[in-house]
């Protein structure tokens, strides 16, 4: 053992300095050319930051499209889901209660139009996205609210819907936060 | 045919596709032969000269392990102490503090054997200091030592009759400059140009729409996210892994994830064709571990996107599936697919939690972990494999009453007591953790540790029971996924399973390599009309059986108390 042991600690030494030093400064060098400069794509709203692209962000109000539950109260310091198996009792109540909840301030919707999505908590906490019908099932509460005409807000939807990748790979989303702003943009 | 299944099926095919060219690039590099990378040669000559390795020098295989068993140990030393100190090391921006003693010899193990369990979380545990220096470089070189150890198996079933199997520093330098690096870049640029993360800038504050203050995590996550799946290592940046939205920000990030983890895997398959050219027993191979993983990923992908059925009952719309513990931008297909794929390679990143899957897809994944062997980890997947043909070719020899061969050698006691010890390894490790863990939560509830026992179990029942053998199954199989709901940061889980990553990394690689490297030097016996035929359908075939006998009886009452109990009780 003795005979690699020398070898063994210049090697370690070397390939630190190559892979956990050039290496990602090396990549941080051209990041600064990607959208973001590689610190993370913000959204500027009425000139200031409002939040981050890909960060999910509370939506309390019945004015505003709601992203999906939370475990870590949409604060980005961390990250996490509820780790809740299928048959945990409390779980379920905990959903029952989302239900019940949704029920209220979306009063013309049947409960057999709610996507699973809204009334369950996403792996990061930090789902930046719905699905189309995620959305779709929130327009009648926000055309009441603000006044606008469902058909509008459906439009708007449909506009800010990303398709699958070629229009074949993958799913539908929605991203929330450049929704929100664009309904604020309506006029 | 939905879209959502299309995106599996073409990231699949996409895998194959790259895993050919790259099969026979490297089978170049390890031969020797003249590549486009030669232009890294003269950086490797002037590495191996600072560190005085002379890269031509032949070894035999105890040589190997001696040079892999040390080298990883100044590894161990290294991280454990730089994780214990980390706050004290500049690139913290966030402040975060010093590891604690037997998280840091957790977290230094799970990262040195390739597994990433991760009992800390990526915001609040580590420093961007320990991130690149400690975990990304162990990322690295662990992968590339898999990889080595299974070139010396391939070196050793090429030749007639050898000691002389190569040099250990040769395969491991070269596998990060000629393969890992560059790839990573390539990944890591793809990451980059779609959001994620690269600058060293700490948190950021930010005031929402709303009003509300929030902080986000940021950092250098992209070249350590693209070695973290092409290594197949698993450890996340943040704490929610690869759900993160700026760990996979999109569809095109999960693909390019998912295609980076298994594309070494299965290339290595190509490659031992290529390398010892036997393409027949190499696609065989292969087909066996292709016909195991989709004997896994149907039922995941179908509970998955069928849904819970308690959620069904209370009659809301499930059309999107099982979506508790998911990413809407991936949905449950994908998400399952991912399930099946990062246990059966040893990857165990996730694009969503394995805690809240269904019954059936917990099966699964534990299963995949189990098996370890239908393409697994970087090199040590094929060496599973191996073992299991090694019991495949000595049952077969008994069942037709000739002295079993492999490969023109013969296979003799001393080989099949080494196999049959590392097979039952497994099986040893997971049971008696699982056991000691269960009787520790029972008759120590209020032991004072950071978590204690009594609150270890996120869920009740059949589900508390199977996050402890997850535990133990992801740490033998050095995945690193978890059923993360359980109380795994502290003492008694990091000191248990650190020593179950320990052996259940290095003796599944000094079998394999031992077995091969004692064959090799033998006498060569050159096939005849009586030889068993290894590439043959037949031992294909026979193969699958031994490695399916063997992991039913193994762990058949531990999975019925656990995912097989919960699915029959929903």
């Amino acid at each position: 053992m003795k005979k690699y042991l020398w070898p063994s600690i210049k090697l370690t030494l070397i390939l630190i300095v190559v892979l956990g030093g050039l290496y990602p400064l090396f990549l941080s060098a051209v990041a600064k050319l990607a959208n973001g400069k590689g610190d993370g794509v913000k959204v500027m709203h009425n000139g200031r930051v409002v939040g981050y692209e890909n960060i999910a962000q509370n939506f309390s109000d019945d004015k505003y499209f709601q992203p999906r539950p939370s475990t870590v109260n949409y604060n980005a310091a961390g990250s996490g889901g509820s780790n809740k198996s299928a048959g945990n009792p409390d779980y379920l109540k905990t959903v029952q209660e989302r239900i019940d909840t949704f029920m209220v301030h979306n009063p013309d919707v049947k409960k057999s139009e709610i996507p699973v999505e809204l009334i369950t908590a996403s792996a990061s906490g930090l789902d930046p996205h719905l699905s189309p019908s995620g959305a779709l099932v929130q327009v009648s509460r926000i055309a009441k609210a603000r006044g606008i005409s469902p058909e509008k807000l459906k439009e708007l939807i449909k506009n800010n819907t990303q398709g699958p990748v070629l229009g074949l790979f993958g799913v539908s989303t929605i991203n929330v936060l450049k929704l929100n702003i664009a309904l604020d943009d309506m006029k | 045919m939905n879209t959502a299944i299309a995106g599996v099926i073409a990231t699949y095919g996409i895998t194959l596709l790259l895993a050919w060219p790259l099969s026979r690039y490297f089978v170049k590099v390890f031969r020797g032969d003249k590549t486009w990378s030669d232009f890294m040669s003269p950086i490797e000559r002037l590495f191996f000269k600072i560190a005085g390795i002379n890269p031509k020098e032949e070894m035999n295989w105890k040589e190997h392990m001696k040079a892999l068993l040390t080298i990883n140990l100044v590894w161990f030393i290294y991280a454990f102490f730089v994780l214990l100190f980390q706050d004290k090391l500049p690139l913290n921006p966030d402040g975060n503090p010093g590891q604690s003693a037997d998280l840091a010899f957790n977290t230094a193990i799970s990262f040195l054997v390739n597994c990433n369990l991760q009992h800390y979380s990526g915001e609040t545990g580590v420093t961007y200091f320990t991130q690149l220096f400690v975990l990304a470089f162990l990322q690295f070189v662990s992968a590339a030592t898999g990889i080595a150890a299974l070139v010396v198996v391939f070196k050793a079933l090429k030749e007639k009759s050898t000691t002389q199997l190569g040099n250990f520093w040769d395969y491991f330098l070269k596998t990060i400059t000629r393969i890992l690096l560059p790839l990573s870049i390539v990944i890591a640029l793809i990451f980059i140009f779609n959001g994620m993360p690269a600058s060293y800038e700490g948190k950021d504050t930010v005031v929402t729409m709303q009003g509300d203050t929030v902080n986000v995590s940021r950092g250098p996550a992209a070249g350590f996210v693209a070695i973290k799946h092409l290594g197949t290592n698993g450890g996340g940046w943040f704490g929610a892994n690869s759900a993160h939205p700026l760990e996979n920000p999109n569809y095109v990030t999960w693909m390019t994830e998912m295609v980076a983890q298994v594309v070494i895997p299965i290339a290595m398959v190509f490659a031992l064709g290529l390398f010892i050219q036997r393409r027949k027993f190499a696609n065989i191979i292969f087909a066996i571990m292709t016909i195991g993983m989709i004997c896994l990923l149907i039922p995941s992908i179908q509970n998955e996107v069928a849904g819970n059925p308690l959620i069904s009952k209370m009659g809301i719309d499930q059309a999107a599936g099982a979506m508790e513990g998911k990413e809407v931008r991936f949905g449950a297909a994908a998400t399952g697919y991912w399930s099946t794929v990062t246990t059966i390679i040893s990857t165990g990143s996730v694009c969503g939690w394995h805690d809240s899957t269904m019954p059936l897809t917990g099966l699964m994944e534990l299963l995949g972990m189990m098996l370890n062997c239908f393409y697994g980890g970087c090199g040590v997947g094929i060496l599973n494999y191996y073992i299991f043909i090694i019991i495949a070719v000595f049952i077969s020899g008994l069942m037709v009453g000739r002295t079993p061969e492999f490969m023109g050698h013969k296979l003799e006691a001393r080989e099949v007591k080494i196999a049959a010890l590392v097979t039952l390894l497994s099986p040893f490790l997971i049971l008696v953790g699982t056991a000691l863990s269960s009787y520790v939560l029972v008759n120590y509830p209020d032991a004072n540790w950071a978590v204690k026992p009594s609150s270890w179990l996120n869920n009740p029942g059949y589900h508390g029971f199977s996050e402890m053998l997850y535990e133990y199954t992801s740490s033998n199989a050095n995945n690193g996924s978890g059923f993360e709901g359980l109380g795994d940061g502290n003492f008694f889980w990091n000191i248990t399973t650190g020593f179950v990553l320990i052996l259940g990394r290095y003796l599944p690689i000094i079998g394999p390599v031992a077995i091969a490297g004692i064959m090799a030097s033998k006498k060569y016996i050159p096939e005849s009309a009586g030889t068993l035929r290894t590439d043959s359908v037949t031992f294909g075939v026979m193969t699958f059986a031994v490695i399916i006998i063997l992991t039913a009886l193994s762990y058949f009452p531990a999975l019925a108390l656990g995912p097989i109990a919960e699915y029959f009780s929903l």
